[in-house]
C-alpha cells in the first residue's frame, strides 16, 4: 500500500511542478505580446506620461520576476487582480463562467461517457459486423466536421426547422435547474457527437487489443460466453486506457469548448476568455487561461490515479 | 449419441487446419488422424510448426483467430465438433474437454483472484455453486501439493511463483473432472527442478481422476514419462506412432531417430593453458538493483581466458543475466571490479573507452527484440564496423561479405533481408555475425540457443565452436540447459540465488556432481526412459527428498 502512496504522491508533485512551468510559460507568453493593460486602459489617444503614471500605479514597471511572483502568489491565494475592462475583482468574474463551464462539461459527459462506453464494448463484441461499421463511420464523421459546423446544423435543424429547442443558451444566475438543462441541451448534444468518437473508439480498440491475450483465449476454452469475457475479463485490464482517453475528453469538454459556447452565447469561461482576448484584458485572459491548464492537468492527474488503483498489481503487492 | 461406455473418447480423422498469414491460407495440418481412449495419455512431440498446438486446440473444436479447421472430422465423445455450433462446443469447454496451457502467468487473468478464476468454469458450467467449488479447489491444491492450500487461491495470479501457477491451472482444468485434457508445453516455462516436480504431480492427478490427456511437447524425454502412447509430428504431418516403451526402444522414421540423436555435437576440448592468462576477470562482484534492498549478486568471482567457455548454469532467478549487465557495465556494482586483460573497467559502459566496448561483445536469448526490425541484415552488421573500425564503402562491403560467408549464409541472398525474412535460425546467425562484426575478443551468449528447436540449436552452437577456433574467442555462456553445457563448455560454472555455488572444468563440476544442488539440478534433467520420474523419486525420497536438501 505503501508503494501505490509514493507512486500517487509522486504524480501529485509532477502535476504541481507542471502547472509551475504552464503559469510561467502563460506569464512569458503575455508579457511577450505588444503593448500591455495600461495602454489598453487608456486608450489609443493617451499620452506616454499617463501611460506611465498608470503602469506605475498598477505595478506594471516592475522587472519581470517581481510581476510573475506577485502574480503567482496572488492567484495561490485566488487573487488574481482586476479586470482592465470592467475592473471588476477577476476572481469573482470567472467563478460564475467557471461553473457555467463545468456545469456544461458535466452535462455533456453525463451523455457521451456511457454512450461511448456502451457503443465501445458493443463494437468490439460485434467487430466487423454491420453495426460496428455503421457507429465507426457515423463517430468519425462527426468528429471530422468542425465544431461550429456541427453547432450550426444542430441549431438549423433542431431549432429553427423542428422548433425543440432553444437556440441560444444565454443562461441567467436564478435560472431553474430544469429550464437551465433544456437550454444548455443544444451545446451538450454538440460536445457529446464531438467528444464520443474518441471514447468510444479507445474503448473498442482496448478491448479488441486485450482480446488477443492468452488468459483471453483460456477463458474462450473455458467454455465462458463471448458477452462475460468482454465484462469480465477484457474490461477490468482495459481500465487505464479507456479512463486516460475518457479524462482526455473531460478535459476537452472543458477547455476545448470556446467555439461552441461562443456560438450558443453561453455565458461560460470560454465566451469569457475570447472577449478578453478581443477587449486585449490580458490579466483576464491570464487567469483563465491558467484555470484551464490547472483543470487539465488535474483531470490527467486523476487519469493516473484511476489506472494505479485499477492495476492489481500495484493493489496487491506481492 | 454414444454411452458412456464407449471406449473411444476423442476420434480426429483426416484433420486439416488452414492458417491465413501474407494474403493466403496456408496449411498448418494436413491431414492428421488421432484416437485417444478414456484415461489414455497419449503424447504429441514435434518441432515448432509441427502443428501440434493446433491439432490439441482442434480437439477442443477452437481454431486460433486467424486459423480455421478447413476438413476432416473431430468426434469427442460421439459429438462431431466440427459441425457442431459454438453454443455446443462452449458448453463442452472447460466442463467435458480442459486445456493447460504453457506459460500460466500469462494464461491467468491478472486483474482475478486465482480460486475465483477456478470457481469461474464451475459456475458458469452449472456444476456447483461457489462455496462448493472453493472447497472443490482447496481439494484440489492439496492433492497438487500446492503450499497452503486453503489460502494460495486467494492471492493474485502475479502474487504466485511459475511453478505455483502451473498447478493451479491444472487445477482449473479439473474444476469440472472433464474426460479430457489437453496440456500444452505445460512445464516448458519452469525450471528443471520445478519441472520435475509439476510432473509429478500432474501424472499423479490426471491417473487419479483417470483423466485421458493429449501432451503436447517438444521435450521427448518428458512425454516419454507422461504418455501410454507416442505420436510424432512434422510439418503438419504425422511421421509415426507406436506405444512409448515401443517408440523409444525401436523408431522407425529416421526423423524420429534425429529427435533423440541430438546433441551428438561434442566440442573439442583442448588441452589447458600451461600459463592460463585470464582474459577477463570477474573479481569478487556484488550488485544490487536500483531501489531493491537486498543484492541480487553477492561475492561472485570467476575467471575466463582466451579460446575457452565458460557455461553459468542456474535457474531463473539465480543472476546469471545479471552478471552479464555487470560485465557489461548495465548495471553498476557495489563491491568487487571487472578485469579485462588485467586491465579494471569502469562500471558504467559510459565511462568505458571504446577498445574495451568493442573488445566486449553480447549475443541474446531474443534475436527478433535483439534486431530492429526495420533495418536490413546489411544495415545491422555495418553498424559495428563503421562505429568500431570506421570501415565505409569497399572496405565495408567487403567485410560484410566475409563477415556472412562466417556464418554461412550467402551474401548476395541475405544482405539485404529485413529480420522478418529469416527464419531462427538464421536470426541468431546474423546476430552472431554482429557481435563477430566488432572484432572483439569476448563474447557472452545469453540463452542464445534456449528459443530454438533442437537441430536449429545445434548448428548454432557447432558454428559457436568454430568461430572460437578460428578468432581464438572467450565465451560466456549463460544457459539452464545442461545438455547445451555439456556439449560446448570447457569450464562450468554454477549459480544458485545470486552466488556461485560450484565451479571448475567440466568433468570436475559434472562427472560426478559434488556439490548437492548440481547433483540435483543434474538429476532433475529429464532422461530418455519411462522408468527416470520414478527412479528419481524413489532416490530422492531415499535420501529424504529434495525439500530436505535445502532448495
Amino acid at each position: 500500500m505503501s508503494n501505490i502512496l509514493r507512486i500517487l504522491f509522486q504524480r501529485l508533485a509532477l502535476g504541481l511542478f507542471t502547472l509551475f512551468i504552464v503559469s510561467l510559460i502563460i506569464f512569458m507568453g503575455i508579457t511577450l505580446l505588444p503593448g500591455d493593460a495600461a495602454e489598453a486602459m487608456l486608450g489609443q489617444s493617451a499620452t506616454p506620461d499617463t501611460v506611465a503614471a498608470l503602469r506605475v500605479q498598477l505595478g506594471l514597471d516592475l522587472p519581470p520576476h517581481t510581476r510573475y511572483f506577485n502574480w503567482l502568489l496572488g492567484a495561490l491565494q485566488g487573487d488574481f487582480g482586476t479586470s482592465v475592462g470592467s475592473g471588476q475583482q477577476i476572481s469573482s468574474l470567472i467563478g460564475t463562467r467557471f461553473a457555467n463551464t463545468l456545469f456544461l462539461a458535466i452535462f455533456a459527459a453525463t451523455i457521451a461517457v456511457p454512450l461511448a462506453l456502451i457503443l465501445g464494448i458493443l463494437a468490439a463484441l460485434y467487430r466487423s459486423s454491420v453495426y460496428d461499421r455503421v457507429v465507426n463511420v457515423v463517430t468519425l464523421a462527426s468528429i471530422s466536421m468542425p465544431e461550429f459546423f456541427i453547432s450550426y446544423i444542430l441549431i438549423l435543424f433542431v431549432s429553427v426547422k423542428a422548433g425543440w429547442l432553444p437556440s441560444l443558451a444565454n443562461v441567467q444566475t436564478g435560472v431553474p435547474f430544469l429550464v437551465r438543462l433544456e437550454m444548455t441541451l443544444l451545446p451538450a448534444l454538440a460536445l457529446t457527437l464531438m467528444s464520443v468518437a474518441h471514447m468510444m473508439r479507445m474503448t473498442r480498440a482496448s478491448i479488441i487489443n486485450l482480446l488477443a491475450n492468452p488468459y483471453i483465449e483460456m477463458a474462450t476454452l473455458k467454455g465462458i460466453k463471448k458477452a462475460r469475457i468482454i465484462t469480465h475479463h477484457a474490461l477490468p485490464n482495459a481500465w487505464a486506457p479507456i479512463v486516460n482517453v475518457i479524462v482526455l475528453n473531460l478535459a476537452y469538454l472543458i477547455v476545448g469548448v470556446v467555439v461552441v459556447e461562443v456560438v450558443f452565447v453561453y455565458p461560460g469561461l470560454g465566451q469569457l476568455l475570447v472577449d478578453s482576448v478581443q477587449r486585449r484584458d490580458l490579466p483576464v485572459v491570464q487567469a483563465a487561461c491558467l484555470i484551464f491548464a490547472a483543470t487539465y492537468i488535474l483531470l490527467n492527474l486523476f487519469a493516473d490515479i484511476i489506472s494505479i488503483v485499477t492495476n492489481p498489481r500495484l493493489l496487491n503487492p506481492k | 449419441m454414444s454411452s458412456e461406455s464407449d471406449p473411444l473418447l476423442l476420434e480426429i480423422s483426416d484433420l486439416q487446419v488452414e492458417g491465413f498469414s501474407e494474403d493466403q491460407w496456408h496449411e498448418i495440418v494436413k491431414g492428421v488422424d488421432l484416437t485417444l481412449k478414456r484415461g489414455e495419455v497419449l503424447g504429441l512431440i514435434g518441432e515448432s510448426g509441427a502443428g501440434k498446438s493446433t491439432i490439441g486446440m482442434a480437439a477442443m473444436g477452437y481454431a486460433k483467430p486467424g486459423c480455421r479447421i478447413k476438413g476432416g472430422s473431430i468426434k469427442f465423445n460421439g459429438i462431431e465438433l466440427t459441425t457442431a455450433s459454438e453454443e455446443e462446443k462452449r458448453k463442452l469447454r472447460g466442463s467435458r474437454i480442459a486445456y493447460v496451457a504453457q506459460s500460466a502467468a500469462a494464461s491467468f487473468n491478472p486483474a482475478h483472484k486465482i480460486i475465483n478464476q477456478f470457481s469461474e468454469t464451475v459456475i458458469h458450467h452449472g456444476l456447483g455453486n461457489r462455496k462448493q467449488a472453493y472447497a472443490d479447489a482447496k481439494e484440489l491444491y492439496r492433492r497438487l501439493k500446492m503450499p497452503e492450500p486453503d489460502q494460495i487461491g486467494f492471492r493474485y495470479p502475479h502474487q504466485v511463483s511459475g511453478g505455483q501457477l502451473q498447478r493451479a491451472m491444472t487445477a482449473m482444468a479439473l474444476s469440472c473432472r472433464p474426460d479430457l485434457i489437453i496440456f500444452d508445453e505445460p512445464t516448458t516455462a519452469l525450471d528443471v527442478t520445478t519441472q520435475i516436480e509439476v510432473l509429478v504431480t500432474i501424472r499423479d492427478i490426471v491417473r487419479q481422476y483417470n483423466t485421458a490427456a493429449i501432451y503436447i511437447s517438444h521435450d521427448l524425454a518428458i512425454v516419454a514419462q507422461m504418455a501410454d502412447r507416442i505420436k510424432v509430428l512434422r510439418y503438419g504431418d504425422s511421421v509415426e506412432e507406436s506405444a512409448t516403451r515401443d517408440m523409444l526402444s525401436n523408431p522407425r522414421e529416421n526423423y524420429t531417430k534425429t529427435l533423440w540423436a541430438v546433441r551428438t555435437f561434442k566440442k573439442t576440448v583442448k588441452p589447458p593453458d600451461p600459463q592460463p592468462a585470464a582474459l577477463v576477470k570477474v573479481d569478487d562482484i556484488t550488485a544490487t538493483y536500483p531501489g531493491a534492498s537486498l543484492p541480487v549478486l553477492s561475492n561472485v568471482s570467476l575467471e575466463i581466458q582466451r579460446g575457452e567457455t565458460v557455461a553459468i548454469v542456474g535457474e531463473s532467478g539465480s543472476g546469471k543475466s545479471t552478471l552479464a549487465k555487470v560485465i557489461t557495465g548495465l548495471l553498476p556494482q557495489d563491491k568487487g571490479q571487472i578485469l579485462y586483460e588485467g586491465v579494471g573497467l569502469s562500471s558504467k559502459y559510459r565511462d568505458r573507452s571504446s577498445y574495451h566496448l568493442q573488445k566486449i561483445q553480447m549475443i541474446y536469448q531474443m534475436a527478433d527484440t535483439a534486431m530492429n526490425p526495420r533495418h536490413r541484415v546489411r544495415d545491422i552488421l555495418g553498424r559495428p564496423l563503421k562505429f568500431f573500425l570506421n570501415l565505409r564503402g569497399n572496405e565495408k562491403e567487403k567485410r560484410l561479405r566475409e563477415l556472412m560467408e562466417m556464418i554461412e549464409l550467402d551474401p548476395d541472398k541475405f544482405l539485404d533481408r529485413l529480420p522478418s525474412e529469416l527464419s531462427g535460425g538464421e536470426k541468431q546467425r546474423v546476430c552472431i555475425a554482429r557481435a563477430i562484426a566488432a572484432q572483439p575478443s569476448f563474447i557472452i551468449c545469453d540463452e542464445v540457443t534456449s528459443a530454438l528447436d533442437q537441430l536449429v540449436a545445434e548448428g548454432i552452437l557447432r558454428l559457436l565452436d568454430r568461430l572460437q577456433q578460428e578468432l581464438n574467442l572467450g565465451y560466456m555462456f549463460i544457459t539452464h540447459d545442461i545438455a547445451t553445457v555439456n556439449a560446448i563448455a570447457d569450464k562450468v560454472v554454477v549459480m544458485l540465488q545470486g552466488q556461485v555455488v560450484d565451479q571448475g572444468a567440466k568433468d570436475e563440476v559434472f562427472a560426478p556432481p559434488q556439490h548437492e544442488y548440481t547433483k540435483l539440478l543434474l538429476t532433475s534433467v529429464p532422461e530418455m526412459d519411462p522408468e527416470w520420474m520414478d527412479r528419481v523419486l524413489a532416490e530422492r525420497a531415499a535420501k529424504g527428498g529434495m525439500k530436505a536438501a535445502g532448495y
